[in-house]
């Protein structure tokens, strides 16, 4: 059995600490795991994604469309683009925090926020939407949003890992003067 | 042995350590960075690691290492090769004696490259022997091997993995230190009649090269790179060959119980040939998967000639695989159904494919961060420039961004460093047009210099624009030689960009800091009047390397939404809500750019931490 799990957002956001994060844990508990990141152009501000698969039986590291038993999306619109891999009866975890791209205020595409919410509401019935905003006034940060994302994805039993599973790995990982930060941010909502 | 969580190119580097390698050099370029930098990081202090000013360098440097019978490794992009193709052709010819790997990856797609061209092409084109890992964990494996062959054959040896691999992380086992390797090389003997290519040299060792290559193929016949995994299921004399990461690609879409014969390469040049013949004998279809170039493909089919045998290849030359592109899971998946089940269904839509139309989603190519001094640059010209028929050159680096909208001010960008020979060619043409070339401080030293004596001496009438931001910026911020620090964490001295550019002869060449527009701009007019060949040199780090304190805020009182700053800069930190322009405090720098170019003066600078208090 594979648990396939896809983060995705905008470069910059810190989808990848996110995913290491999600390996670290699933490690841990003795699971293999592999994973995929965007490392390159996309860097700068554009589309990232990382898929991470859990588990025996996964040959590559990528998950097919219409595979992910849970996305992780830092960004409404990201969500609504890597939405094709989710699977039938999988969960969205979602923040609610738009990024604007240049190209939708210089004559691109706009950006619809509440068509992509109401897209994503109807499409998924699995959906968790975190309020970005309000994390990032009780956090007092920005800056930890991947913590929160993956401690509401794993409160929602998307994922075959405890809570406790995920802190061990963010002990290890994340800079001591972030620590208590991140810890406040896995136990947010 | 002990196991760790590595990325592809993380597992190269250790790979390469646990061989014993002693020289490693490269030139940084997605997808290959990592590797030079792991060696680097985890290296023992007898290891010797550069980068190089561009492949060319590295290519000799590590041939040089290898000649001394050192083991050495050069690391590089699919792109790059292209700049090192000329040593690596006469290398072939003169082999080595340490073992030397060259590592390229190629990045199908392609996701950070201007070509999708394949290495295994390459390898049969320059006769060097090639490996093609499936998995880091494989690509771990296959280095020890390579430089175990080079050794052995005197010739380089590629490892060429794709970005997936290279990418990819997976928890391997891997050797402890203490298990490394240790080499006392012989050094260089002299020999001219081995080291100096002559014609005569080149005739002798040609044919020797061609019948080696064909007797490795016949060993490579029998390589655990190389194998058949049989049928679990009768599929009416069908097989699949294929390689790289689409091998998982069609294991991941077949269950084990439901799957074909599977001819598995990992040395695609020189083809495993025997084991091929015995693959396909009794065989009536054979599909190739394959990334890129229809290499197995190809060579299949050869096979089928020479051994007179009925088997029909099919893949990319009969349309049954896409001709160029990256595989995905789904077009693996459904190009195998097609092969397999002719006629049935494709998979069933996703429930989000089913349930509604998507709304139209934004694009989000990539942009210059939020306070890039780029963009100050590329705005400046462009001010100075305004209603004046300009051409404007760019190059490969983050300023290729530039391109985008609203800037718009990259028209041509073809490879490293053609910038400024590209505008003297436009120049020829359209005298009266005004030229300029930008090219950043790495790609300066890797192959903008050429250009920049190049159009001097021809009499070109052109300004080059340095973009120095102190880094190599796109590939992930490593040192060059205008830095003033090595890999080896040397302090060195810095070579500067100024005094290169006078040396040549250019008599106008001005530092200017491109955040102060109006110095700038005013610059820019001055310098791009006078004749000839003439630079400016825009100085400002990159913020991610040395990320400003300060920040911008827009007064909402004041801001009477005329969008000038949205308009002209697009700074993905400004965005427009209910009609005024507002600033994202977590990703504006303070780079002060917008506040210089507000009407009604309503952005200031916030806090005491300010980027120059300009
Ligand atoms: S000061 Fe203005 S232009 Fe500079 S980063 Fe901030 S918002 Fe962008
Ligand atoms: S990484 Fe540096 S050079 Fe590249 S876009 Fe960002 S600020 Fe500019």
């Amino acid at each position: 059995m594979t648990d396939n799990v896809i983060l995705c957002g905008v470069g910059g956001q810190g989808t990848v600490l996110a995913s290491k994060l999600l390996a670290a844990s699933a490690m841990d508990r003795g699971l293999p795991v592999k994973t995929a990141e965007t490392i390159g152009m996309s860097q700068r501000g554009g589309s990232v994604f990382s898929h991470v698969r859990i588990g025996e039986g996964a040959a590559s590291p990528l998950i097919g469309r219409g595979r992910a038993d849970l996305v992780i999306a830092f960004e409404p619109a990201e969500a609504a683009r890597q939405l094709p891999f989710l699977r039938d009866g999988g969960t969205l975890v979602v923040s609610d925090r738009p990024i604007v791209p240049v190209s939708a205020t210089v004559g691109g595409p706009a950006y619809d926020l509440e068509a992509i919410m109401a897209y994503l509401r109807k499409s998924v019935k699995h959906l968790v939407v975190v309020d970005a905003q309000r994390a990032a006034a009780d956090l007092g940060s920005t800056k930890c949003l991947n913590v929160v994302l993956l401690g509401a994805a794993v409160r929602a039993g998307a994922l075959n890992l405890t809570p406790q599973d995920i802190e061990g790995a963010v002990r290890r990982l994340v800079p001591a003067r972030f620590l208590d930060l991140n810890l406040k941010a896995l136990n947010w909502g | 042995m002990h196991k760790e969580f590595l990325m592809g190119n993380e597992a190269i580097a250790l790979g390469a350590l646990a061989a014993g390698v002693q020289v490693v050099a490269g030139y940084p370029g997605t997808p290959s960075t990592e590797v030079l930098e792991t060696v680097a990081k985890r290296k023992p202090k007898d290891v010797y690691v550069e980068w190089s000013v561009n492949e060319k360098a590295a290519m000799e440097v590590a041939a040089g290492a290898a000649y001394a019978g050192a083991r050495s490794m050069v690391t590089m992009k699919q792109v790059g090769l292209n700049v090192a193709s000329d040593p690596l052709m006469s290398l072939e010819y003169v082999g080595v004696k340490g073992g030397m790997v060259v590592l390229v990856a190629d990045d199908p797609g392609p996701i950070s490259s201007q070509t999708e061209q394949d290495t295994r092409t390459f390898a049969g084109f320059s006769k060097v022997p090639i490996f093609d890992p499936s998995s880091v964990a494989e690509a771990y494996a296959m280095v020890r091997d390579a430089f175990e062959l080079s050794e052995r054959l005197g010739s380089p040896v590629f490892l060429r993995p794709t970005t997936r691999v290279d990418h990819g992380y997976e928890a391997i086992d891997v050797l402890e230190e203490s298990e490394w390797e240790h080499r006392t090389p012989e050094g260089f003997v002299k020999d001219s009649s081995r080291w100096v290519i002559f014609p005569r040299l080149s005739t002798a060792n040609h044919a020797k090269i061609e019948r080696r290559n064909q007797e490795l193929s016949k060993e490579l016949s029998a390589s655990r790179y190389n194998f058949v995994t049989p049928a679990a299921k009768d599929a009416g004399k069908r097989g699949i060959a294929t390689h790289g990461i689409s091998y998982t690609y069609v294991c991941d879409s077949l269950p084990e119980d439901a799957r074909p014969s599977i001819l598995r390469v990992g040395t695609p040049f020189p083809f495993p040939e025997e084991l091929a013949r015995d693959y396909l004998d009794g065989l009536d279809e054979v599909l190739c998967v394959e990334e890129l170039d229809p290499v197995i493909e190809r060579a299949l089919i050869q096979v089928c000639g020479k051994y007179h045998l009925a088997t029909r290849i099919r893949g990319k030359l009969t349309g049954d695989v896409a001709p160029s592109g990256e595989n995905t899971v789904e077009s693996v998946g459904e190009a195998l159904r097609r092969f397999l089940k002719p006629g049935s269904d494709g998979p069933s839509r996703s429930a989000a494919d089913k349930a509604m139309e998507a709304p139209q989603l934004p694009i989000r190519p990539p942009v210059l961060c939020a306070g890039c001094p780029h963009r100050a640059s590329f705005y400046a010209v462009k001010a100075a420039m305004r209603g004046k028929k300009t051409i404007y050159c760019g190059d490969i680096g983050c300023y290729t961004l530039g391109n985008a909208r609203p800037l718009d001010m990259v028209d041509t960008c073809l490879c490293m460093g053609a910038g400024i020979s590209i505008a003297q060619g436009v120049y020829r043409v359209e005298p009266d047009t005004t030229c300029f070339a930008f090219v950043g401080d790495s790609t300066f030293f890797a192959s903008g210099i050429t250009g920049a004596v190049n159009a001097y001496y021809n009499q070109a009438n052109l300004t080059i624009v340095v973009l120095d931001n102190s880094t190599t910026a796109m590939t992930g911020h490593q040192p060059h030689p205008g830095i003033g620090r090595t890999m080896m964490d040397e302090v060195v001295q810095a070579v500067s960009i100024e005094r290169v550019l006078r040396a040549i002869g250019l008599t106008t060449v001005e530092t200017v800091d491109p955040l102060d527009h109006v110095r700038a701009v005013d610059t820019v007019r001055r310098v791009a009047q006078e004749p000839g060949v003439k630079a400016i040199i825009f100085k400002s780090p990159c913020v991610v390397l040395e990320r400003p304190l300060g920040g911008c805020a827009i007064d909402a009182q004041a801001c009477v939404g005329c969008k000038r700053c949205i308009r002209e800069l697009g700074c993905p930190a400004i965005s427009l809500a209910d009609n005024k322009a507002v600033i994202d405090a977590a990703q504006c720098t303070g780079c002060t750019l917008c506040k210089q170019l507000c009407p009604t003066k309503a952005i200031h600078t916030i806090g005491d931490k300010t980027a120059g208090g300009r």
